[in-house]
């Protein structure tokens, strides 16, 4: 008699689940809307805002045909107190090589480094490789102040905050200290470069949708991860502005896995229109392309990244797309401006590199000026007068 | 009178067992699933909605065909997921742009699949490693593999008519418009599957699943038994791996987690872990149940954050609700039966025969 004791237990568990389930069916009961608002309020930052939406506006200083030596609204400063003769040592803790864009990016330095220890102004340059991971990039740096016999230290933050206790004790060494990509929060440093930023992006890329869009169409946010903020910046100031011009956006964490965003999309499509779809990065904009081939729907609006996959695929389409850049050639930006450094020469305080979207008119000489490129390569790298070009990119030699 | 009401009632009283039974409960659970789908968009029960739902699925479907097999022999295959990331990033490495290359290229990754499932079935039987231990050693090998070959970056696309096999179909067919190459990968696969789990390996691995010992002493060579379910399920995820290069593309996180959605499908379906008990064709309902849910969730805009919470939830849920009405089955047996009967009551025949021969094939 113990049976239906039992088998009750187990209905209950099965009904406890499809209550779970059921709960959420009912779309009275959250209000989409509620939840990602808390999110981007989290994330968005007005005066940020207001900031990188100037700088997309502003023309750069500098070298017209050398984006990656201008600079936008900078501060310059004195750098004398570092000027020293003879090769110096450089010591780079990189977070990670595990993306193309970092791949392109990290080819593109090793070529600038050749140039520079050719003109011996480096010795060399010590790599430490983070692997992703805070708690190593926190050892690569102490490693290197205790004893890398450094005259130099180029940093490329895994993460914000844990970083940044690990770059104050670089400061205290005294030698000149380079950040870039992602930021620390402290301003010790020598000098801090980056492009423009997230809430570029998401200006730019969102402002691309809404012009090619309709009042109330709709648009399928693919998003790589949670809680990286250069990325969940991009989405705060897009979000902001596709609510504020009523574009119906709706955002998914794919992990960059491309059988995920084409499962996405195509569930996305047998809900309903999709008109635009908005990605944070490159990686996978082909899957979601692809996704709306196979479903056999028209193309929709669409921004992607300077990655070659998806202005191949964009071209091969003849979609209406935009390629959003964050600007790989700070890679190399890092070791010019140690050079300057050792030379004595000014340097913005803070280094914000122009990053320029690759619009349709642009898209035939990226293309064009990238032939023979792999897919995973970035069309605006700035490596174009190095002296490995083209080939280290092609054949993909990660040093 | 009475009498065909009783015998009536006695039927639905059957059905309805069967229904609630684990190892029916997957059907049941799916259907509602399907209905639910298809009253929240009335496009997807379109026999072409819903021939990609099936192709969407499919993958999926065949890791839990293959999962199955181990789970039922009584182990685990973790090292899936990262076969399946090797498999695609070999295809896009290999095959490149050169078509003429995709015969001898799947050949190959037949013939590494096979070698990976050798792998861990000898070091489970022979070096009776756990296969908890040793696929798990296996995932992250391959997975290390992986990444250290590609640097964790996407490389290149194979060929488009690679691609063909995971992406393309039939076109044209009446009604359903296409039918995915993958739709019928799957429809073979699974019809291979029901062929081997009725012939006498099937018992076999099921015996084997159930009591090791009893097993040996009928005379299974149980060191070959176990070894070929993990050769099955290796080739299983070669197979989906083939279609996810076809489907996605190349990228390291293509596969990630299939081990868990595999077991999480299988054990959905009823069988039962630590082996000897469940239907292939469950743990393939399983697979299905699992997406439809998740494409439920995805209807309902449920943050895909939630996913894997859902995920581990039915795993629990799925394996208490198997264990509870399996204990409470066998009390009642062990009550009102007579211990001649010695088996399943009524439901699926096939394990409602006596006990499973030795193995007459193995020789």
């Amino acid at each position: 008699m113990r049976r239906p004791a039992h088998m009750a237990v187990a209905i209950v568990g099965a009904a406890a689940l499809f209550a779970l389930t059921g709960c959420t069916t009912d779309p009275s009961v959250t209000p989409p809307s509620e939840g990602e608002d808390s999110e981007s309020v989290e994330w968005f930052d007005q005066a940020l805002f207001d900031k990188q939406l100037d700088e997309i506006s502003t023309t750069p200083e500098g070298p017209a045909d050398q984006p990656h030596l201008q600079y936008i609204n900078a501060e310059m400063i004195d750098t004398s107190e570092y000027a020293s003769e003879g090769a110096k040592k450089v010591c780079f803790a990189n977070a990670s090589i595990s993306n193309p864009w970092r791949q392109t990016g990290w080819i593109t330095m090793n070529e600038q480094l050749k140039v520079l220890q050719d003109d011996g102004v480096i010795s060399e340059m010590e790599t430490r490789d983070a692997q992703d991971s805070d708690d190593t990039q926190i050892a690569d740096i102490d490693y290197f102040i205790e004893e890398g016999n450094c005259d130099a230290f180029i940093i490329s933050p895994n993460s914000t905050a844990a970083m940044t206790p690990a770059v104050e004790r670089a400061c205290e060494t005294g030698k000149p200290v380079v950040v870039f990509d992602r930021g620390v929060d402290t301003d010790c440093q020598t000098t801090f470069i980056h492009p423009i930023g997230g809430f570029a992006w998401g200006i730019e890329s969102a402002n691309f949708l809404i012009d090619n869009l309709e009042p109330g169409n709709k648009v399928v946010a693919m998003r790589i991860l949670p809680g990286v903020d250069v990325l969940e910046q991009r989405w705060a100031a897009a979000e902001k502005l596709f609510g504020e011009n009523d574009i119906e956006a709706v955002d998914y964490f794919t992990g960059a896995d491309p059988a995920e965003i084409k499962k996405i999309i195509s569930d996305e499509l047998a809900k309903g229109d999709v008109h635009g779809v908005w990605m944070d990065a490159g990686d996978g904009a082909v899957a979601a392309i692809e996704a709306f081939e196979d479903a056999g729907v028209d193309y929709p609006v669409m921004t992607g990244e300077d990655e070659l996959s998806f202005l191949r695929k964009w071209d091969a389409t003849g979609l209406t797309g935009l390629g959003t850049v964050y600007s790989n050639f700070q890679w190399r930006t890092t070791l010019l401006a140690v050079q300057k450094i050792f030379a004595g020469e000014e340097i913005p305080e803070e280094w914000v590199l122009p990053q320029e979207p690759i619009a349709q008119e642009e898209l035939a000489d990226a293309l064009e000026n990238n032939e023979g490129m792999p897919d995973g390569h970035y069309a605006r790298f700035g490596g174009e007068d190095l002296p490995g070009y083209p080939t280290v990119w092609q054949e993909r030699i990660i040093p | 009178m009475s009498q065909q009401a009783t015998s009536f009632g006695s039927h639905v009283g059957k059905a309805a067992f069967a229904l609630v039974s684990p190892r029916g409960a997957v059907f049941l659970l799916l259907a509602l699933l399907l209905i639910a789908l298809a009253v929240l968009s009335p496009g997807f029960a379109e026999p072409g909605q819903f021939i990609r739902f099936i192709q969407r699925v499919a993958p999926i479907a065949i890791v839990a065909i293959g999962q199955y097999f181990v789970i039922v022999s009584g182990e685990f295959d973790l090292s899936m997921g990262s076969l399946i990331t090797a498999q695609v990033v070999i295809a896009g490495n290999l095959v490149g742009q050169d078509a003429s290359k995709s015969v001898p290229v799947l050949i190959f990754m037949v013939a590494f699949g096979i070698l990976i499932g050798l792998i861990n079935g000898l070091a489970t039987t022979l070096l009776k490693v756990p296969s908890f231990i040793v696929t798990l050693g296996m995932m992250l090998a391959l997975l290390g593999g992986v990444l250290f070959w590609t640097g964790g970056a996407a490389t290149g696309n194979p060929a488009d008519e690679f691609r063909q096999i995971g992406r393309g179909g039939i076109q044209n067919v009446p009604i359903v418009g296409v039918i995915p190459w993958s739709v019928i990968i799957l429809g073979v696969v699974l019809a291979v599957a029901i062929w081997l789990s009725q012939r006498p390996y099937g018992r076999t691995l099921i015996a084997v699943g159930d009591n090791v010992t009893t097993a040996r002493y009928a005379g299974v060579r149980v060191w070959w038994v176990k070894t070929s379910a993990f050769i099955i399920s290796s080739l299983s995820a070669t197979v989906t791996g083939i279609i996810l290069v076809g489907f996605a593309g190349v990228h390291p996180s293509v596969g990630r987690g299939y081990e868990f959605i595999a077991i999480t499908a299988v054990v959905l379906g009823g069988v039962v872990l630590g082996g000897g008990r469940g239907w292939v064709v469950a743990a393939m309902a399983g697979a299905f149940a699992l997406e439809a849910l998740f494409m439920l969730l995805n209807f309902v805009d449920v943050p895909s954050t939630m996913r894997d919470a859902v995920q581990g939830l039915l795993i629990i849920l799925a394996v208490a609700y198997s264990a509870v009405t399996f204990r409470a089955r066998r009390s009642e047996r062990s009550v009102l039966a007579s211990p001649a009967t010695g088996k399943e009551p009524e439901l699926a025949p096939e394990s409602a025969r006596p006990a499973p021969q030795p193995t007459p094939e193995g020789d």
